[in-house]
């Protein structure tokens, strides 16, 4: 995730000072990713550096110092908001792993592996349907409720990709097994 | 609490010999007042089955399915179709309104078929409708409103009167999500304002609705998720 990006589309709209910039990024992600003060500054120097914020002004009476873009900046986020973002290195996934794993090895039960992760992705999914249920009409501001919404809809889709690809590798566990076993049959050769 | 729903050790065979199909195998399970339980599995799983024993609309081989206390094996057909009729409801993919009748008469009907005024029954439409948010419906013919609307009015059909267990198949059927979302909200508020509800569904993401999730496979329960 993008800290560097999602600040510079949040000065877009005005100055702000960093404690600011995190109320806001966090409104906008319903809290899911926090960000500490600390990793603001952190950033907002090194966005100084690179020439794409300037102090706006001094340090206020509680010395804190608003920051705004530079043209260089408004360009950055311009750009961002005009390029896809690139999913198409995956991560590395431990759940993926250890399921290659376990279907490769007659020593594991893999189905069992399956169903235990099922489980917990079922459980995890109805926490977030619960949370959406409280999230609407939580909200007296229709754009907030709309951010925090698609951040909950993306975790959504993706437990739902995940218990939908353990179907099917349940499913293709099935298939190999029956083709072995018509292998097997086939050779005249007992399994 | 008292089951609305009660299922034991409950078998169902089609078929004899060679072609014998085991659709149930041995399950057994309760919904509470409150509770949405979601079934899923593959195909041929057992969830038609079970939806169809729970529903009375089929009886088991052997073991028993008790709505509302009454087991179904213990009824004649009368008594079976006025148990149907007035303790369970039932939301299909097909919505299967009336076309030449008002959402308001719609729901109505089950009502009247079991003796109800026709004003009484209208009451207990309007106040269906009232508890889903879709009064302004209730005039409404099937082809004068949407999908989803149509689908919100099949779930008051459905729960209109003293029937407390609502049993739904792929109720979203090709409704878009959003608006799916809303139709699951509504069976959602029904079992929290009291009914029972089973939801049979392939997608997980309308079973996260659900307070338990029951897995199937060959007729047997095969994991369930804790509430």
């Amino acid at each position: 995730m993008s800290v560097k990006d999602s600040l510079l589309a949040l000065l877009a709209h005005g100055p702000a000072y960093g404690a600011r910039l995190r109320a806001e990024f966090d409104r906008h992600t319903g809290g899911v990713w926090p960000l500490n003060v600390g990793q603001v500054y952190t950033t907002l120097a090194r966005l100084e550096r690179d020439g794409l914020v300037v102090a706006d002004g001094g340090p206020d009476a509680e010395g804190r110092i608003p920051y705004r873009l530079t043209p260089a900046g408004h360009d950055h986020v311009e750009q961002w908001w005009r390029s896809p973002v690139d999913r198409t290195e995956p991560a590395r996934d431990e759940l993926v792993l250890k399921l290659a794993l376990a279907v490769a090895d007659p020593s594991v039960d893999a189905l069992a592996v399956i169903q235990s992760q099922r489980t917990a992705a079922m459980t995890h999914l109805r926490g977030l349907t619960r949370a959406k249920l409280a999230l609407d009409g939580s909200h007296p501001d229709a754009l907030a409720a709309l951010s925090d919404a698609v951040v909950l809809e993306h975790q959504l889709y993706a437990v739902e990709a995940e218990l939908r690809w353990l179907d099917h590798v349940e499913a293709l566990m099935a298939r190999t097994s029956h083709d072995q076993s018509d292998v097997a049959r086939d050779k005249g050769t007992h399994r | 609490m008292t089951a609305i729903l009660r299922m034991t050790d409950v078998h169902r065979v089609h078929g004899s010999g060679e072609t014998v199909v085991r659709a149930l195998d041995g399950v057994s399970l309760e919904i509470h007042p409150g509770e949405l339980v979601a079934v899923m599995g593959p195909s041929g799983s057992g969830k038609s089955t079970l939806l169809n024993l729970a529903g009375a609309l089929d009886l088991p081989t052997s073991g028993t399915v008790a709505i509302d206390g009454e087991v179904t094996t213990s009824l004649g057909s009368q008594a079976l179709a006025a148990l149907r009729r007035r303790r369970v409801g039932v939301v299909f993919q097909d919505l299967n309104l009336i076309p030449s009748l008002t959402a308001a008469e719609n729901i109505g009907l089950p009502l009247e078929l079991d003796g109800s005024r026709v004003s009484e029954a209208r009451r207990a439409a309007l106040g269906a409708l009232r508890d889903l948010d879709l009064v302004e419906l209730a005039d409404r013919f099937p082809d004068q409103m949407s999908g989803g609307q149509q689908q919100r009015v099949a779930i008051a059909r459905a729960l209109v009167g003293e029937r407390r267990l609502v049993l739904a198949d792929e109720p979203t059927g090709a409704l878009d999500s959003v608006t799916g979302d809303g139709v699951l909200a509504v069976l959602r508020a029904r079992c929290d304002a009291g009914a029972a509800g089973m939801l049979v569904t392939h997608e997980s993401r309308h079973a996260g609705w659900a307070d338990r999730v029951i897995y199937l496979r060959d007729g047997r329960i095969v994991d369930e998720t804790a509430r």
